[in-house]
């Protein structure tokens, strides 16, 4: 057996066990979440290595009970959680969206004075570390008023979303070929209505994969939230929430129930979209 | 002459329209980072707590050096910064390992691909609250599935996020692991992997095929055609990576601040300006802790351009 084929035999078997090993690490801890999620916390303890639930205790529903409904009445008030999570997460996601579809246009496509060093400042944003940027919000919107509130989440999700939404539609409107658009100014359409009827139409796949990118960020966000509404459990996101309950009263399994909820929307978007997010993520990558 | 006026006349009003279009952004970008920025700097070298949070400001305060002084005299600033940077590199390498694995692995068709290329960008989409909360229940001490396997097989619990160091017995000689550490760069490798895997992958797919056809026809093996044909040419990408990786892993709290809190030698930068902020009410120690993070990367990443980053230029 020569060197060749023996090394086409064993990294054959190598991709085998490779592709197992992948998609056991990359499902397995959710296989284990939404296990758990059903499982009272004492047939856990009783039996940690079962953690795959009975019929009866999926049909109960009884963690899931116990974490989604209100404080009043027995539960931890996820309900209250979920909603807070959707009004900040779908807000950022309109805003950046209306505020970056109009800038990443115009550093596309307009000429102006300043526009490289304006386009590349906000891009250069994205890499800077959000913990230092935290701590004089922190301050100034403690000075406004602003910290205990929604509105000062969304505000601060607008600015940590808005580099990487430019980013990413900057570069699909610069892939649009210009013709198209000079055709529709020549057939009167105002610059409006270019952008309106010809290019964002095209850039659909894109904006919907940054739309998804975006929400994900503000869904999954947790040090801001950590940091401005930490003291009104009336404004609690998802992921506060759930940090804040890992403590020793509540059951892990709950956590779980807790981390299926906020796991869930998340995973659905992603699989409803998936192509336009890896395209948009990697474009110019060719398929196969 | 009429026709020169009017085109200046629409350059004009491209030039406006482009700057009425891309001033919301810059308006919100600038007063939400760079002018916060600007009083990070006012913070730091002012005496500012939690407690009189409402009387700091941007002017009227005498500059003092007192918040630079405490941050570093802290005993632990060095061990910070060392478990940061042992944090960050290893964090960051695995990451990049992986991602090149799982490219390699799904790099030539075959039947459920597409299935297995979604799966594997799970860890990546998954909320990390919900990704560390999975890990620290599978890693628990008491009903951890991770424990009942080391049960099964005839070894000893351990509690791994919780651990300092480990000892662990090899041919004679005791090494001593900083486990809860391991753990975390595990986590921070596990999770973004899948990042590094779709840019390898589209790399991958867009490199030209002649030229590894040809190696194949000149008797190359699998592992000679990577080494001397696919990795050369996937460099500019992982540099790109690497830095793109480097700079959030440093940056990155929520991981380490969800798994282990900072506990059991796993503090990082981070998480000790959290500490100072929440922890103790000390504002101006965070900021200026937030001064030196920001510096410590400006300087890394100058390194980098100067010596690491030439792929682009040459």
């Amino acid at each position: 057996m020569t060197r060749a084929v023996f090394e086409e035999r064993l990294f054959g078997v190598l991709k085998a066990i490779s592709i197992v090993l992948l998609v056991a690490m990359s499902l397995f801890p959710l296989v284990y979440m939404v296990g758990l999620s059903f499982k009272p916390i004492q047939d856990l303890l009783r039996d940690p290595m079962r953690f795959w639930p009975t019929w009866e205790q999926v049909a109960g529903f009884d963690t899931y009970r116990a974490v989604l409904l209100p404080q009043a009445r027995g539960g931890q008030g996820f309900l209250l959680f979920i909603r807070n999570s959707t009004i900040v997460a779908v807000s950022t996601v309109l805003i950046t969206l209306g505020v970056g579809i109009l800038a990443a246009y115009s550093a596309a496509r307009l000429r102006f004075f300043g526009k490289r060093a304006v386009s590349l400042g906000i891009i250069l944003v994205y890499l800077f570390p959000a913990v230092v940027i935290s701590i004089p919000l922190f301050v100034m919107f403690s000075r406004i008023g602003l910290r205990s509130s929604l509105l000062g989440l969304i505000v601060v999700y607008l600015a940590s979303t808005l580099p990487v939404t430019l980013y990413m539609l900057r570069g699909y409107f610069l892939s649009i070929p210009q013709e198209l658009e000079e055709a529709g100014l020549v057939d009167g359409l105002s610059r409006f209505g270019v952008i309106w009827r010809i290019t964002f139409p095209l850039a659909a796949p894109a904006v919907a994969a940054t739309a998804l990118y975006v929400f994900m960020i503000a869904w999954n966000e947790f040090l801001y939230a950590l940091l401005f509404v930490l003291e009104n459990r009336e404004l609690w996101t998802l992921s506060l929430g759930l940090q804040q309950l890992d403590s020793q009263e509540v059951p892990k399994t709950m956590l779980m129930a807790g981390s299926v909820i906020i796991t869930l929307p998340v995973i659905v978007l992603f699989f409803a979209a998936e192509r336009f997010l890896t395209e948009g993520l990697t474009a110019g990558g060719v398929k196969g | 002459m009429v026709a020169r006026s009017q085109r200046s006349g629409l350059a004009r009003r491209e030039a406006r329209l482009g700057v009425a279009l891309i001033l919301p952004a810059v308006l919100v970008v600038g007063g939400l980072v760079l002018f916060p920025l600007l009083w990070n700097v006012a913070l730091s070298i002012q005496p500012a707590r939690l407690l009189n949070i409402r009387e700091v400001g941007l002017f009227g305060f005498m500059p003092t050096l007192r918040n630079y002084r405490v941050v570093v005299s802290d005993l632990e600033f060095w061990a910070v910064f060392r478990t940061t940077f042992v944090y960050t590199v290893a964090g960051t390498i695995l990451s990049i390992v992986g991602g090149m694995w799982a490219a390699l692995t799904l790099r030539r068709p075959f039947r459920g691909r597409g299935l297995v290329r979604g799966l594997t960008l799970f860890p990546y989409v998954v909320p990390v609250i919900a990704a560390a909360f999975v890990w620290k229940t599978m890693l628990n001490p008491t009903f951890g599935i991770v424990n009942e396997w080391i049960d099964v097989l005839g070894g000893r619990r351990v509690d791994f996020l919780g651990t300092l160091s480990h000892d662990v017995h090899v041919f004679g000689l005791t090494l001593s692991i900083p486990l809860a550490l391991v753990m975390v760069i595990l986590f921070e490798g596990w999770r973004y992997f899948p990042f590094a895997f779709l840019f390898i992958l589209a790399a991958l797919q867009a490199l030209p095929q002649d030229v590894e056809e040809a190696a194949i026809v000149d008797g190359a093996t699998p592992s000679q055609r990577f080494w001397y044909i696919t990795l050369p040419q996937l460099r500019p990408v992982l540099s790109v990576l690497f830095l793109l990786r480097f700079i959030w892993t440093f940056n990155k709290f929520d991981d380490v601040y969800l798994l282990t809190g900072g506990g059991a030698g796993t503090e990082v930068i981070t998480v000790k300006i959290v500490d100072w902020l929440l922890g103790r009410g000390d504002v101006g120690a965070a900021a200026a802790l937030g001064m030196i993070l920001a510096a410590v990367l400006l300087v890394l990443m100058a390194v980098y351009f100067r010596w690491f980053y030439q792929e682009e230029v040459a």
